[in-house]
């Protein structure tokens, strides 16, 4: 094929050159110039290239350290938030304890207060009650000896009218009714 | 470049030997193709010191977000890089021979797009000398870097694959010596020499036979004009994705080599 292209492509007669056969400046020229440009990709282009492709690469590594550490310090913002709350929420729950347990405290002298007065009160109704029963014992007691003196001047009749016996006899008779109810 | 006598005259093989303006006679003589090499050369260059200074001060202003320049540099770049060094030989070796696969690509699509530019015409790929250097630098690299990694068990393994029959071997290292250490070189500069050509040649026919049609032919056929021009158009463009895969192809069957090169068992 190649033949065929260069011999539809010959001139007539004549001395033709053979393109498969390279003229010595077309040779040099070609040498000159892939030297040149070799030298020059390979020395100026590709290393800047590549530090330029590191580069790169690292500034995306710096940045996405930068974030790793900006989320480090976000997470251990947040764990001292969360620590920050758990104290002030177990402040908050000893508070409420305490306040809880005084109150009980409150409330348990309260009882003891209200029982000792209810106690005292019961105690003086008492005593007050005591009394009266004495000094209506004590009333009776006068009366019953009236009563017993009528009984008893009316049972004995006139003999009994010298108040000395009266008396005694009386005294007596109380005396003995205090000492059965003693005995009682 | 069309005949100028009234009759149509193809496009000849001294299409590529344009006359030598300057140092005439000497190793050194530089005619129009050799021109346009030192100026693509000298725009490649251009272009990627620009580049390259984007990166460096992208590296010294710590701006880590690249613009629409630089991206447009890195993605050229990370062409090679990534879809034709890593993907075939890893990262490690990738970027081992990435200087040279970089440069074997953006040159030879620098000099091959030449042939659709205005005023240039021609590309610098379409006379041997590019394409024999570079054939022969990708041919010093793979055997280089096959004989860094195994010693002369390269050479063993390339002319005597394991698994086969020893009688095989005097049918099959022939073969194997042919085709690793001959026709590997020579298909590379080959494959893009007569791409190039034939992509040269086919344009400048169908643009000298749309000049012919129209000022030379008579009558209807100056209609013929019209599609040739548009066949000339339609060329053009696919000359455009010739270019770039011819560069592909180039660098990532180099790529492959030095990869088949390094494997331990071939």
């Amino acid at each position: 094929m190649i033949t065929k292209i260069l011999a539809a492509t010959a001139p007539e007669g004549g001395e033709q050159p053979n393109p498969l056969i390279p003229a010595d400046y077309d040779i040099i020229w070609s040498s000159v110039i892939f030297v040149i440009l070799l030298t020059f990709f390979w020395l100026k282009v590709l290393p800047g290239f590549k530090s330029m492709l590191d580069e790169r690469a690292k500034a995306i590594e710096g940045r996405l350290a930068e974030a790793e550490e900006a989320q480090k310090a976000a997470e251990h913002r947040t764990a001292l938030v969360m620590a920050e709350q758990e104290k002030l929420r177990s402040e908050a729950s000893s508070i409420r304890e305490d306040a809880r347990s005084e109150g009980a405290q409150i409330l348990a002298e309260l009882k003891e207060q209200a029982a000792q007065d209810a106690e005292r009160l019961t105690e003086s109704t008492k005593n007050s009650l005591s009394a009266e029963r004495d000094s209506a014992a004590r009333a009776l007691q006068g009366e019953i000896g009236a009563l017993a003196i009528e009984l008893a001047s009316k049972i004995v009749g006139e003999k009994l009218k010298d108040d000395k016996v009266a008396n005694k006899v009386v005294d007596d008779f109380i005396s003995e009714l205090e000492g059965k109810k003693a005995s009682k | 470049m069309a005949a100028e006598d009234g009759q149509f005259s193809p496009p000849t093989i001294y299409e590529f030997y344009p006359e030598v303006f300057l140092f005439e006679g000497t190793p050194f003589a530089i005619n129009r193709i050799m021109m346009i090499r030192l100026i693509v050369m000298v725009l490649l260059i251009v272009l990627f010191w620009l580049w390259a200074r984007k990166f460096n001060q992208s590296v010294k202003a710590g701006q880590v977000v690249p613009g629409r320049f630089q991206l447009l540099g890195e993605m050229a770049l990370n062409f090679v890089r990534k879809s034709i060094a890593h993907d075939q030989l890893g990262e490690k070796d990738g970027d081992r021979f990435l200087p040279l696969l970089t440069t074997i690509f953006f040159m030879v699509l620098g000099m091959n797009i030449t042939g659709i530019i205005p005023f240039a015409n021609i590309a610098g790929t379409s006379v041997i000398g590019i394409p024999l250097v570079l054939a022969a630098a990708a041919y010093v690299t793979f055997i280089y870097a096959g004989v860094k990694r195994h010693g002369m068990g390269f050479f063993k393994n390339a002319l005597f694959p394991s698994g086969v029959p020893v009688y095989f071997y005097t049918l099959v290292t022939p073969i194997e010596f042919l085709s690793t250490f001959i026709l590997r070189p020579v298909t590379l500069a080959l494959r893009l020499l007569m791409n190039m050509v034939a992509g040269h040649l086919l344009l400048v026919l169908c643009f000298s036979a749309t000049h012919f049609f129209f000022f030379q032919a008579e009558g209807i056929f100056q209609f013929f004009g019209a599609g040739t021009l548009l066949f000339g158009f339609a060329f053009t463009l696919f000359e455009i994705l010739v270019s770039v895969l011819q560069a592909y192809v180039f660098t990532l069957l180099t790529t492959v080599y030095i990869q088949l090169a390094l494997a331990d068992e071939h």
